[in-house]
């Protein structure tokens, strides 16, 4: 075989292979959409879990993972912010930076599941908090702070140095000028990032089944006072979150349409993450050329 | 005078300043504290099978049977190791071809594609949450294996499938950058000396960029270790260590999932399944060192 058809071949195999995962995620989202539109409805969205008849719904799994998104975010930006600009700017270059490098690679490399086991035995057993959305957030945002430290990072690396010189140079203070100067500018970045971790969130459920629980008690929603316990608003209360509703659909589900639940489920997660990935696709853009001189 | 005049301006500088150093330093404090009670906390449950419980190390690491809830418990924890590396590792057998192939359409053969189309198909891919893939697995690979090969469907063979298109994002992305950042007199040079394309990538790129491509391949690895419910929901949960691809089995993480909420906190069963967490989290830490030597030798 001559060098040149060998060429032809292996150029063949490589653009089918790549056609071939093309055609695996289109048949993969195809697949969820099909089985899972014709699930969707009014009804689906805002009523309860049946248990063992048929027609349940998925409301309170729905709001509960939107709740947890927020209150999850309200504790991982500031932290994680916080964290990034201190790796970026304060910390001086050396062994003890270069340990702490370490600590947050290794942290980011830990599995999920041990993040919610760690969150069982000490948010929820050592610290009382019990089964309920707090656990499940402080879970979440150990899962999540080491992402939110890479992309804080990465937002102020992509500021000039000449931004952050001139600033120094007027006697601003190092934090006025990180919090003034250098933030707004990585803020693109930042946020974008910020998104992208919110999907991350909305979709996991290993960390969560053993902090956030697995139950889903009623809820009322006219009730809006977070210190009543079947207020959807209370932090205390265990909750069910969307993907963790899947799998239990899945593995224990008795309902005689839980395949159908699950599907529709899936679909509802699956259009949700697509949104904040178009989202952060735009939003980053946008911002970039508002920001920029560039078209 | 006019001294006592500057140190009034300076004072509230220096307090700013104060505010921004000890913010971001607790914040970095808390990141650290995290990880060493996490490790401390794992660590101390997990060694308590073997110090209070008085189950021997090498029983659980070699022997071949789990039986927490009978009258002799056994805890043997062999095929769940077995069912974790055989997985991962088949998983980025399939998941490494496949994503060196998308990054070589992405880099060398059509950038302008790649960038507008096959990147965004990766990323989504990256953005589907595992339990999604577990759900498809468990409604489309498992019947089809149903169907093709003897057994029930689940099994090795169909997690490792679902965790390669897991995986497959991390993998293809790393190839990317590493090709991406290649020196391009390198790949000019050998064009230069009349070889194909083909030769080029396979003499010339694929050698050069080896140790980044196994980079990501390690971190799929790791990704893959660690996954837990796409897997359970696919591998069948039988604490045994199969005949075949296709036949139901379990890994470390799928015995946890599945058990963690049915035994009672500081019961042996219970630290038992602390003693598998306490694996998980010994070797997530020889994949990250492995990640790091690796990445010592890119930069050689």
């Amino acid at each position: 075989m001559s060098a040149k058809t060998a060429d032809k071949i292996a150029t063949g195999i490589i653009i089918a292979i790549t056609a071939l995962i093309a055609l695996a995620l289109i048949g993969l989202l195809g697949y969820i959409l099909y089985r899972g539109l014709g699930h969707i409805s009014w009804h689906f969205l805002t009523s309860p879990p049946e248990a063992i008849r048929k027609g349940g719904g998925i409301g309170p799994q729905l709001f509960n993972s939107l709740f947890l998104l927020v209150l999850t975010m309200i504790i991982t930006v500031p932290l994680g912010i916080g964290a990034g600009i201190y790796m970026s700017e304060y910390a001086k270059a050396g062994k003890i930076t270069s340990a702490i490098r370490l600590v947050v690679e290794v942290l980011s490399s830990f599995p999920s599941i041990i993040v919610g086991l760690f969150g069982l035995l000490v948010i929820v057993n050592k610290f009382n908090l019990g089964f309920s959305l707090l656990s499940g957030a402080l879970a979440l945002t150990i899962f999540n702070l080491p992402l939110m430290v890479r992309i804080t990072e990465q937002g102020l690396r992509s500021v000039p140095v000449q931004q952050k010189e001139a600033s120094l140079a007027l006697g601003i203070s190092k934090w006025k000028t990180i919090r003034s100067v250098q933030l707004p500018i990585a803020l693109p970045v930042v946020l974008s990032g910020s998104i992208l971790a919110a999907g991350r969130i909305f979709g996991e459920a290993a960390a969560l089944l053993f902090t956030a629980g697995m139950s889903s008690p009623r809820l009322d929603f006219s009730d809006w006072n977070p210190l009543h316990s079947a207020s959807p608003l209370n932090p205390m209360r265990p909750a069910e979150t969307l993907a963790v509703h899947i799998w239990k659909v899945n593995s224990e589900g008795l309902a005689p349409d839980a395949t159908q639940i699950a599907a529709g489920a899936s679909a509802v997660l699956i259009i949700t993450v697509l949104l904040f990935n178009l989202g952060a696709r735009a939003l980053g853009r946008y911002m970039h050329n508002k920001f920029t001189a560039s078209k | 005078m006019k001294k006592s005049n500057d140190r009034e301006v300076a004072t509230p500088h220096l307090a700013e300043e104060w505010v921004g150093k000890v913010y971001t330093f607790i914040c970095i404090l808390f990141l650290i504290i995290t990880i060493f009670s996490m490790v401390y906390f794992v660590a101390s449950k997990g060694l308590s099978t073997f110090i209070v419980n008085g189950v021997n190390v090498k029983d659980l690491l070699t022997g071949l049977k789990w039986k927490p809830d009978s009258d002799t418990p056994m805890f043997g924890a062999l095929p769940f190791i077995f069912g974790s590396f055989s997985t991962s590792i088949l998983a980025a057998i399939i998941a490494a071809p496949l994503g060196f192939c998308a990054a070589v359409f992405m880099v060398e053969l059509s950038p302008k594609l790649g960038r507008t189309f096959m990147q965004p198909v990766i990323e989504l891919l990256a953005g589907i949450p595992s339990v999604v893939y577990g759900f498809v697995g468990l409604s489309v690979i498992v019947p089809l294996f149903r169907d093709l090969f003897p057994g029930q469907g689940v099994g090795i063979a169909a997690g490792s499938l679902v965790l390669a298109f897991m995986i497959l994002p991390t993998i293809t992305t790393i190839a990317t950058d590493a090709l991406a950042s290649l020196p391009a007199g390198l790949k000019e040079g050998s064009y230069a000396l009349g070889a194909t394309r083909w030769q080029t990538i396979y003499r010339i790129v694929l050698p050069t960029t080896l140790p980044a491509q196994m980079t990501g391949i390690v971190l799929g690895i790791a990704r893959a270790f660690g996954e837990a419910l796409a897997v359970q929901m696919v591998i069948g949960n039988a604490p045994h260590i199969p005949h075949s691809l296709f036949e139901s089995t379990s890994t470390l993480t799928s015995a946890i999932t599945l058990s963690m909420g049915n035994t009672a906190m500081g019961s042996v069963q219970n630290n038992a399944l602390w003693s598998l967490a306490l694996i998980l989290m010994l070797m997530t830490f020889v994949f990250v060192f492995i990640i790091r030597w690796l990445e010592g030798r890119k930069k050689l």
